[in-house]
């Protein structure tokens, strides 16, 4: 139950996150992707926000011996620069200058009541769903996406 | 359309992003990756579904919370139709599982821990990004 309620409370910090650095804003990303008109440098402040304190917590965190209501941390193991990754990245960038939602994205912004965020995370599950049964026509001992 | 540079709140968020993933890993011991945390949620595993759920509803309920806090309405305008939302949201769903994350998940967590596959599909992503907005808006001339 604890487990439950926390992660509850860390998606309200991370969705607070999304919503006030206006990643939650899909003219915004768009307009970040746009060097050549109406450029919107903002988002690169949002990453490198995200990423300085999430690179000093992790060194803390990843530290200690076992996550605090876990029994391990459930890290990546795979290493290798493959097809799978690069291909699945460049269709995701390709998705994501179309639309200028990405998941972290959209699903804060479901939260506004706005049809386009609903109409895009619908239609995103199809295609997670299609990925899913592709990878288990192609491999069905794929393990499944981290 | 136009947006306004917003370096502070931009700062200030992605800052929020940043603590809600050092949470997540210190707690629960998870990569907080939202392709990864939706798409166990939308294949429930006994005892592994509850806290994604939770996850997913308090980034839902954030925005109102922002809303109700602040008393300013987040900014949002979607200006693109709706053909292209579908085709663009397919895209997105297929590119993030074959590729194992997105934005939070490779590009924050997977680039703090120095992971190498995060690293080239964050170039990735964010060159094909580039290169889409200026293709669809420069060379045909779409929203």
């Amino acid at each position: 139950m604890g487990r439950v309620v926390m992660a509850g409370l860390i998606g309200i910090v991370f969705g607070m996150g999304i919503a006030i650095s206006g990643m939650i804003n899909p003219a915004k990303v768009l307009n970040f992707f746009d060097i050549a008109g109406n450029w919107d440098p903002s988002l690169a402040f949002v990453m490198a926000g995200a990423l300085a304190v999430t690179a000093i917590g992790y060194r803390f965190v990843l530290a200690r011996p076992r996550p605090i209501l876990d029994t391990r941390f459930h890290l990546p193991t795979r290493r290798t620069i493959d097809v799978p990754l690069i291909a699945g990245s460049a269709l995701f960038g390709i998705g994501w200058g179309i639309t200028g939602f990405c998941p972290g994205g959209a699903i804060p912004a479901l939260g506004l009541g706005e049809s386009s965020a609903w109409i895009f995370v619908a239609a995103m599950a199809v295609g997670m769903a299609l990925a899913r049964l592709a990878r288990s026509v192609l491999d069905p001992r794929t393990p499944k996406t981290a | 359309m136009l947006t306004e540079f917003t370096p502070l709140p931009a700062l200030a968020g992605g800052m929020l992003i940043g603590l809600s993933a050092v949470l997540l890993m210190a707690f629960h011991g998870r990569i907080a990756g939202m392709t990864g945390i939706l798409a166990g949620a939308l294949r429930p595993i006994a005892g592994d579904w509850g806290w994604r759920a939770a996850f997913l509803v308090g980034a839902i309920i954030a925005p109102v919370l922002v809303l109700a806090v602040s008393g300013q309405a987040v900014s949002f305008t979607n200006i693109v139709p709706v053909p292209l939302l579908i085709v663009g949201g397919i895209v997105v769903g297929i590119g993030v599982s074959f590729g194992g994350g997105c934005t939070s998940g490779h590009g924050v967590c997977g680039i703090a821990r120095l992971s190498s596959r995060s690293i080239v599909a964050t170039a990735t992503f964010m060159l094909a990004a580039f290169a889409t907005v200026y293709v669809a808006r420069h060379v045909l001339g779409a929203f």
